[in-house]
């Protein structure tokens, strides 16, 4: 028998999507290790430990909530300082987290203060007796490596929406869990959160993705990609690495090798050739539909649906198309 | 102001991968490689701020075998002032191994800044910028993609999902770069030639025993062949039917 100790991601005050799968993966691998208990850190601002009864949904038995004002947003140190003193105090066989901006810099850190072999990025996990194994998508996606781990506690880091949350009937008893530091006085402090674009999903959470590329000939004309993103209603909007160094779209926005990597259901590149670098960042897409003039560009080649055609003619009318089936429903 | 940047050789990543023959790595026939791409970002903003300060060093330190000179004096020549090889006959993919030699190196050195790209191509993990920081107990932004240094402090942009953060934090510091922050320059033909005299060291990698060890290493599966449906906006009302019955999302 195992106990897994798991960060459950927290923005502002709300649970983030990837904490719930960071349980389930804890969840699961507790129980083929005998039947652990699951332990998953809260941290937020004060009235975050209300989120206990999400986490106990997904399989959490105990939610240690670490509440402090300064917590509303990632005090990165203390968050690090408390789990790490937390692991120390108790045995845990591995500690899960999302690989996300927090997860990316919260697990180097507890590897460290741990002493602790770390895995990031993984899309597969395995426990047998004292192997862990996992399966990790390196090379941007290109080479699938599986690695195994010896040591505890192992750190693993998952990929966001590669495991499902899975619900399982437990009710989770709350802890509250003592900052291991002061949060308001670390060495590295949030001085602003600037939101992005209200009333549309991130890239990692969205269903549907509508991507444009320089195809689109001019910035203005991004307005097309945003107007078929709102038609689908539940899409994000993303852009290839060419058109973000030309600065029509943040860098944030870039899919691809060096951006960001999604497999959303469905995944519309408008106006993209398809390089190897746009590639590597979406070719996990379930769906992917083409649009572009060239019959011969790459992205036709992965393409489960391509149209030829100028992408000013046919993305709008396809967004009407899409608009009208969306009615329909 | 004294930078370090800690660099990585990578596959070109336009390469098209190959399992090796071991099962447990790639194939490296006919691969090129270079400066990882975050790295060379790294480089370009340790550059640029030594010369926005008039003064100072930028050191480069790669860890591998003796491949990596070849990496160090790229750094050489886009105008880094010596270059350190930390020699180990792989680098293996435990994060935490290979920080633990780059921290028993840096540890002697005061800098006031130390860099790493936010993940190399290669291992694609992220792990050894933000564990080097803990080992040495300094202050660590993860993945900046706008930084700014005065009066001893630094400022941070840092890309969350869909949102962003401006972090401050107290130097000595370490700093992962993010892409975005800087175009990195072009060796000029007298950089290459003063490359050739810069100082290079040395000395033995003091690696961690790797606990993360390459099991095996696949392609992942191949998508289906595309299929091109139609022509212009006449092939709306076919892709919409396609998206609604065969793909089922819509």
């Amino acid at each position: 028998m195992a106990n897994f100790l798991v960060f459950a991601e927290t923005r502002g005050a709300d649970l983030r999507k990837v904490a719930g799968e960071a349980v389930s993966v804890a969840r699961r691998l507790a129980d083929a290790s005998g039947g652990g208990e699951v332990h998953a850190v809260v941290a937020g601002p004060p009235g975050v430990a209300q989120k206990a009864d999400t986490l106990g949904r997904f399989g959490a038995d105990v939610v240690l909530a670490i509440e402090h004002p300064a917590l509303a947003t990632f005090a990165r140190e203390a968050v690090a300082a408390t789990i790490a003193q937390r692991a120390k105090s108790a045995t845990y066989r591995a500690i899960v987290l999302g690989f996300t901006a927090q997860g990316r810099d919260l697990g180097p850190r507890l590897a460290a203060k741990l002493d602790a072999p770390i895995v990031s990025d993984v899309t597969e996990v395995q426990i047998a007796g004292d192997s862990l194994t996992v399966k990790h998508p390196a090379y941007a996606n290109k080479v699938v490596v599986t690695l195994s781990i010896t040591g505890t506690p192992a750190i693993v880091s998952v990929r966001p929406s590669a495991f499902a949350a899975t619900e399982v009937a437990r009710a989770a008893r709350v802890e509250p869990l003592a900052p291991a530091i002061d949060p308001a006085t670390t060495r590295v402090k949030v001085v602003q959160v600037i939101e992005g674009a209200k009333g549309r999903p991130d890239l990692a959470d969205a269903p549907v993705i509508v991507a444009g590329g320089r195809g689109l000939k001019a910035p203005e004309n991004f307005k097309l990609v945003e107007d078929l993103a709102d038609a689908f209603g539940n899409a994000a909007v993303g852009a290839t690495r060419a058109v973000t160094d030309e600065g029509w779209r943040p860098h944030a926005d870039q899919i691809g090798q060096t951006g960001r990597q999604v497999s959303p259901q469905l995944y519309v590149a408008v106006g993209i050739s398809g390089a190897i670098q746009h590639l590597a960042g979406m070719r996990t897409s379930k769906t992917i539909v083409a649009i572009n003039k060239d019959r011969e560009a790459p992205i036709f080649k992965v393409a489960d649906y391509g149209i030829v055609g100028d992408v000013l003619e046919v993305v709008p009318a396809l967004t009407r198309a899409v608009r009208e089936a969306k009615k329909g429903h | 102001m004294k930078i370090a940047v800690c660099i990585k050789r990578t596959p070109d990543s336009e390469t098209r991968f190959r399992v090796g023959a071991s099962g447990s790595s790639i194939d490296e026939g006919g691969v090129k490689f270079d400066m990882d791409d975050f790295a060379s970002y790294a480089v370009e903003v340790a550059l640029q701020l030594k010369e926005k300060a008039g003064s100072g060093e930028v050191v480069a330190i790669a860890l591998g075998p003796d491949n990596v000179q070849e990496t160090l004096r790229k750094a050489m020549s886009m105008g880094v002032d010596r270059g350190v090889q930390l020699k180990a006959d792989a680098v293996p993919f435990d994060g935490l191994a290979v920080a633990k030699a780059l921290a028993a190196e840096l540890k002697s050195s005061a800098f006031d800044l130390i860099f790493f790209g936010k993940h190399a191509f290669d291992t694609s993990e992220g792990v050894v910028g933000t564990a080097t920081a803990e080992l040495l107990d300094l202050p660590c932004v993860t993945a900046a993609s706008k930084l700014e240094i005065a009066n001893g402090k630094g400022t941070a942009r840092r890309e969350l999902e869909g949102a962003a953060e401006m972090v401050e934090f107290s130097l000595p510091a370490v700093v992962t770069i993010d892409e975005g922050i800087a175009r990195p320059r072009y060796p000029s033909l007298k950089g290459i030639m003063s490359a050739k005299k810069k100082p290079l060291e040395t000395k033995p990698a003091q690696l961690g025993t790797p606990r993360v060890a390459v099991k095996s290493m696949a392609l992942p599966p191949d998508r289906p062949p595309g299929r091109i449906i139609g022509e212009g906006s006449a092939a709306v009302t076919e892709l919409v039917k396609l998206l609604q019955t065969e793909a089922k999302v819509l």
